[in-house]
């Protein structure tokens, strides 16, 4: 065991430094004085009164919940079959494919959010909604197309065939012989997909408009003029909800789902 | 007239060469054929273009008459098994064997009537709740074998379905194949690389080599009378000599003559298995010639020794009486109605 110590020292220095800065945040929401600061002088709970009874930020995280579940339903609806496509058939230029559906992935957000921006906004003068609608279905595409990629590279197509071989036409097959058996990465494409859209930063930015925009934008654009507490309170918040969600998915399919 | 007719078929996969040049292939009701050969020699191919999965290049495929060529595979009512048995990893091994049942919207009493009798021949009814991850490799085996035979197909297809058991059990269930097939009367369409497995289950085999049938034949006559040098090898012929024929219908290498039944060929090469090769003590001047003996391996029941001789090197299998060693000189006798010509 000796021969692990200064690995687990390091190890432990790591994850420190992951999660120190988690609790200060956290501590910091229950402070008493008007700004951030760290140690906390008195307990409150105004800043999550605050939080919790402002109107935008209300308004934006419900625009984030709509956004990043609409673009992840999307996105599904069009990659799943994309992923099959890919896998099943030997489709030309397969690798030219696959490498562009993992470009937004590898290009920084803020180019892809500009690019966004110059297209959706400037050329096609879309609706604010349906232009972040349309940018983030971009964003969590190449997710969806990857993880279920990944769940139909195992699935054995044979399967399908016998499916095929007892009277069930193509479509049907799919439906209830291949779903099935991928739901797990379905599901985890979903989690990542939703996570990735509702984080997402830079092309909520360029997409945003007045007084519709999400939350991570509006509170990035928040702690621009103003330091007070309220926005860790907020992160406190959405902690505390992923923590929820993980425990439900971890208890309903186990968190390796995720892993697969 | 043949029950299933293969005319012709031409398939391709890159519209280039082909992986199956003109296969004909006739196969009467009730048989069950065997498709033999090694690797990519294109039987998979072949099963499966009569199960409906590879489109044709050119060429038409018959079933009691009807042209199935262009019948996609959810109406051809065929029943499969694949040598990863292919089961729904979802449901449950009533619900697996019942999916062509459901599909063909029969009512659920006779589903569940059909089913069960199905799971009581195949020996499964204990098992009828459990889902494939909790079987054993020869329980699976059977669901798939079952989920095929329900739907009560015209033709069952089986692709090298023992592929993935081990030995014991590969016997067992091909003798359980042999059985429910004859017993439901089914014509069967079986590939497999393994030759003792095919002959012993089948009542007519194709040896396929490149894409055609090299011979077509009942195991007892492929085994005794390989009609290629391909054929004769991959059923285990060794000691291919070349010989040219005499006017007088002898056979003649070097300065040895070999005497052995019906051929017309005029260059061939003669050709015997080691284990009929016999040793005897003095050569005689038919069907004999000497040689000394370079290598011995042991083969368990008997030696093989390796005997190069003026024709070419011989392998040869001693009767296990005595045992001769590496140097020594030994005279072979080839049996006249034990040679056959390719």
């Amino acid at each position: 065991m000796r021969r692990y110590k200064g690995l687990t020292i390091f190890a432990i220095l790591v994850f420190a430094f992951l999660f120190i800065p988690l609790l200060i945040i956290a501590v910091t929401a229950f402070g008493s004085e008007p700004t951030i600061s760290f140690p906390i002088k008195g307990f409150s709970l105004e800043w999550f009164g605050k939080a919790l009874s402002s109107e935008s930020f209300r308004k934006a995280f419900i625009l984030s919940i709509q956004i990043a579940f609409l673009a992840t339903i999307l996105a599904l609806i069009i990659g799943i079959p994309a992923a099959y496509a890919l896998s099943r058939y030997s489709v030309k230029g397969r690798k030219f494919i696959k490498s562009f559906f993992l470009s937004p992935t590898i290009v920084p957000g803020i180019v892809v959010g500009y690019a966004l921006f110059q297209f959706v906004v400037i050329k096609l003068k879309m609706p604010v909604f349906e232009g972040l609608l349309l940018g983030h279905f971009l964003v969590v595409l190449p997710y969806i197309i990857r993880v279920v990629g990944g769940s139909l590279e195992q699935f054995d197509y044979s399967i399908e065939e016998v499916a095929w071989s007892l009277g069930c036409n193509k479509f049907l097959a799919f439906f209830k012989v291949v779903l099935p058996n991928i739901s797990s990465g379905i599901i985890s494409a979903f989690l990542l997909a939703f996570i990735n859209s509702f984080n997402n930063i830079p092309v909520s930015m360029f997409l945003s408009g007045p007084g519709i925009t999400t939350l991570p934008a509006s509170l990035m654009s928040y702690v621009e003029y103003n330091y007070d507490p309220t926005v860790s309170a907020v992160s406190v918040l959405l902690m505390l909800a992923t923590i929820i969600i993980m425990f439900i998915v971890e208890k309903t399919l186990g968190i390796s789902a995720l892993a697969k | 007239m043949a029950f299933v007719d293969l005319k012709d078929i031409c398939v391709s996969y890159d519209g280039k060469t082909n992986v199956l040049e003109g296969l004909n292939l006739q196969i009467n009701e009730g048989e069950l054929v065997s498709l033999l050969g090694p690797s990519g020699c294109g039987k998979t191919t072949t099963l499966r273009v009569v199960a409906g999965y590879i489109d044709t290049k050119s060429g038409d495929f018959l079933v009691g008459g009807q042209n199935y060529t262009k019948i996609p595979v959810h109406k051809r009512n065929f029943g499969i098994v694949f040598q990863s048995y292919a089961l729904f990893p979802h449901l449950t091994v009533f619900e697996n064997v019942a999916f062509g049942l459901k599909m063909r919207k029969m009512d659920k009493a006779t589903i569940e009537q059909k089913v069960n009798n199905m799971l009581e021949i195949c020996g499964l009814t204990e098992y009828k709740d459990r889902l494939p991850k909790q079987m054993s490799g020869g329980q699976r085996q059977r669901v798939a074998l079952a989920r095929a035979l329900v739907i009560e197909p015209k033709l069952l297809l089986l692709d090298e379905p023992l592929s993935n058991l081990d030995a014991k059990l590969r016997i067992q269930m091909r003798v359980e194949i042999k059985r429910l097939q004859k017993k439901l009367g089914i014509t069967t369409i079986f590939v497999t690389h393994d030759q003792e497995e095919c002959f012993s289950i089948s009542d007519r085999v194709a040896i396929m080599n490149g894409g055609v049938i090299e011979q077509y034949d009942t195991p007892e006559n492929i085994y005794a009378k390989p009609k290629t040098e391909f054929v004769a090898r991959f059923i285990g012929f060794e000691n291919f000599i070349s010989v040219d024929r005499q006017d007088d219908g002898t056979y003649k290498a070097l300065d040895y003559i070999f005497k052995c039944d019906n051929s017309d060929l005029k260059q061939a090469k003669i050709t015997i298995r080691p284990d009929d090769i016999l040793i005897v003590d003095e050569a005689s001047n038919l069907n004999s010639i000497s040689g000394t003996i370079q290598v011995r391996t042991f083969l368990g029941k008997s030696y093989q020794y390796e005997v190069s001789t003026p024709i070419g090197n011989l392998i040869v299998n001693g009767d296990g009486n005595k045992v001769y060693e590496t140097g020594e000189t030994l005279h072979l006798y080839l049996p006249e109605n034990k040679i056959v010509l390719v």
